[in-house]
């Protein structure tokens, strides 16, 4: 056990499975960099550096720099998959999903209903997602509901360095196709991670804190904003459960229908768009299964129905933060 | 390299069920038996023959729409696919594909597909994996003229050049993107736009069984060297519409009557054979009564074989959620 950065984390599971199974290999624009270049080999090792150092230890035959060309190498990542490899491919931007969505939506997601079982896809989609970097529209959205809505596919969103690591462990040795989103804002965010490997279970909502009076549940970076918001409220007598889904899809919804039924309230908190996003999923998901035990109304903490805006103010005002979360949970209360 | 009598044998045999089958299809799916869109492959026959011959289980084929030929060229069951197309329990894929998905692993055949130029990327990834895992095996996509211009299909051959794959892009130019003409819908030619990428091709008459297999036997035989991607350029016919329901108006009137009567390769091959002294008539013959019988029992026993039940609807969706 060592702290860890959720950069560290991704790229020692990364490792750890490449050590283990030699079936996995890595693809992507500049997944080590460099190559065919003079200079530097392993010259960035990922935009943002989450898999340095990989290519020195496995070699360019198992870390494979592309060009961009995302429909190619994620079908071609799928295609692999299809056929014995279990490649983890790179989309490095989720906002890329644009120009290669029939290789997931049509293909990736499909083959093995399509083809009757008799087809296994076990590829990982990396992909980085969310605002706060001043990327603007096209760098910057939270579409891991357009996934989610996807027969054929997991969708992981993981809230922590500890949850992104084993969370990528199981995407790797999972067999179904998986899109492994992580938000551009968290690599530098450091915990206590294991050093050696582990697999977090897809489908099993993480319970970080039990309260009697709101059930929050949040997703991805949203998650550290609930628990400081559960941590203040406490101390004022509001009692907050905080459930982090970890996985959008499968959803664990027993574990969030069983905390409303005895906290009687709820409150979502979601960086996607509000229309068809998590949270309108969720607040519908509880309002068919535990209408009952409301005591008021469902809250939604989103951003508003906008693209991303450049401007730092435009965009500190677009993410939902801890001072909504706080609002939305002293509405259900009152 | 010459054929043997067997393997001679063999070629005809596919390329007649493929013709029976479709006919057979054609006539069906007149009839309402056959739901969903269907795409034919009669005429073209002499391609997947020709290509497939010269692979194994252990070499993939990535299809298009049009999938049932490159199915039976490579290996897959006739029966089995009948009930795919017909939706039935049995059927190659459980009844969940159906036409436009056709599709056995364990053969090599990825997938018809629907999507147009929906293959060639996941044919890169199934050669990645033999060039990975050292299988010796080879990958081919087959591409219409229509996905030929897909981004889909230039981006995989940009791929398969840089990462020196073992693929075989093999462009069955049939004339018609749907109702539009290859001749006005294909920028420059096939074979130098596959050189711009640094892929080495040749045009090749497709109606012609003989052609296709030995400029197919070359251009797989360097790629599995290692030598990198190759590309064929195959000019052939179809004898049906785009979809099955298509008028076919954008066709000159009598354009299939005398493709039929002067280019279908099934004609072709038996000249060849027969005056050359390699096979007999008789012994052709034989296969025509064959494969005729062997669609007629696919046919009786796809009709007969039960619908899926309500349980297969939410099964094979994922392999665990």
């Amino acid at each position: 056990m060592s702290k860890k950065s959720f950069r560290q984390a991704i790229n020692e599971a990364l490792r750890d499975e490449m050590r283990r199974d030699p079936r996995v290999i890595l693809m992507g624009e500049d997944v080590a960099g460099g190559m065919g270049a003079a200079g530097e080999q392993d010259a960035w090792g990922g935009p943002l550096g989450v898999t340095k150092g990989l290519m020195p230890e496995f070699g360019r035959e198992r870390v494979l720099d592309t060009p961009i060309s995302e429909s190619a190498f994620v079908g071609a990542a799928v295609g692999a998959a299809a056929t014995g490899l279990r490649p983890v491919a790179d989309l490095m931007f989720i906002d890329f999903m644009g120009v290669c969505f029939d290789q997931i939506l049509n293909q990736a997601a499909k083959l093995r209903y399509m083809f009757g079982g008799k087809a296994t896809v076990p590829v990982v989609i990396r992909t980085m997602f969310g605002a706060g970097f001043r990327a603007a529209s096209q760098h910057s959205q939270g579409l891991y509901p357009v996934f989610a809505h996807i027969p054929g596919l997991k969708v992981v969103v993981p809230s922590s360095p500890y949850e992104a690591k084993g969370l990528m462990t199981q995407a790797i040795r999972d067999d179904d196709p998986v899109i492994f989103c992580e938000h551009k804002a968290m690599y530098d965010d450091q915990e206590e991670v294991p050093d050696e490997p582990y697999a977090i279970a897809f489908g099993e909502a993480n319970v970080s804190r039990e309260g009697e009076d709101v059930t929050i549940v949040a997703i991805g970076r949203m998650v550290k904003f609930a628990n400081e918001v559960a941590d203040k409220l406490e101390k004022q007598g509001i009692s907050c459960t905080v459930i982090d889904p970890r996985t959008v899809s499968p959803l664990d919804q027993d574990t969030i229908i069983e905390s409303v039924e005895e906290t009687g309230r709820l409150v979502v908190v979601d960086e996607a768009s509000p229309r068809c996003g998590m949270a309108s999923d969720i607040a519908a998901m509880v309002a068919q299964n535990a209408f009952k035990a409301l005591k008021a109304p469902v809250k939604m903490v989103t951003p508003p129905h906008t693209p991303v805006p450049f401007s730092p103010a435009l965009e500190d005002i677009y993410v939902p933060g801890p001072s909504q979360i706080e609002a939305a949970v002293r509405a259900v209360m009152e | 390299m010459e054929l043997n009598r067997e393997q001679l044998l063999a070629a005809y045999h596919q390329m007649r069920t493929i013709r029976e089958f479709e006919e057979c299809v054609h006539r069906e799916f007149t009839g309402g038996a056959i739901p969903g869109f269907v795409h034919l492959y009669a005429g073209e026959e002499a391609c997947a023959v020709g290509v497939c011959m010269n692979l194994s289980d252990k070499d993939y084929i990535a299809s298009t729409h049009r999938g049932h030929g490159h199915c039976i060229a490579k290996g897959c069951d006739v029966k089995a696919m009948m009930k795919e197309i017909f939706g039935r329990k049995g059927g190659l894929c459980a009844g969940k594909g159906g036409s436009m998905h056709i599709a056995d692993m364990s053969k090599g055949m990825m997938g018809a597909n629907g999507i147009v130029g929906g293959g060639p990327p996941l044919i890169c990834g199934a050669a990645l994996t033999a060039k990975t895992l050292k299988t010796g095996g080879v990958a081919v996509a087959f591409v219409g003229d229509g996905g030929f211009n897909q981004g889909t299909t230039l981006e995989s051959m940009n791929l398969a050049s840089v990462w020196k794959l073992p693929v075989i892009f093999v462009l069955e130019d049939n004339g018609y993107a749907e109702s539009t003409a290859s001749s006005w819908s294909i920028g420059g030619e096939p074979v130098k736009r596959a050189a711009g990428f640094g892929i080495p091709g040749e045009q090749v008459d497709g109606h012609d069984f003989f052609a296709v297999y030995e400029a197919a036997r070359k251009a797989i035989s360097r790629t599995r060297a290692g030598e990198g991607p190759s590309f064929l350029h195959l000019k052939v016919n179809r004898y049906f519409g785009h979809f099955e329901g298509d008028a076919t108006t954008y066709r000159r009137p009598g354009e299939v009557d005398k493709l039929r009567a002067e280019r279908d390769c099934l004609a072709l091959f038996r000249r060849q054979v027969e005056q050359s002294g390699l096979l007999k008539a008789q012994q052709l013959d034989a296969i025509d009564r064959e494969t005729a019988a062997l669609i007629d029992a696919a046919v009786v026993e796809a009709k007969a074989a039960p619908q899926p039940s309500a349980e297969d609807l939410l099964t094979d969706v994922y392999a665990s959620y």
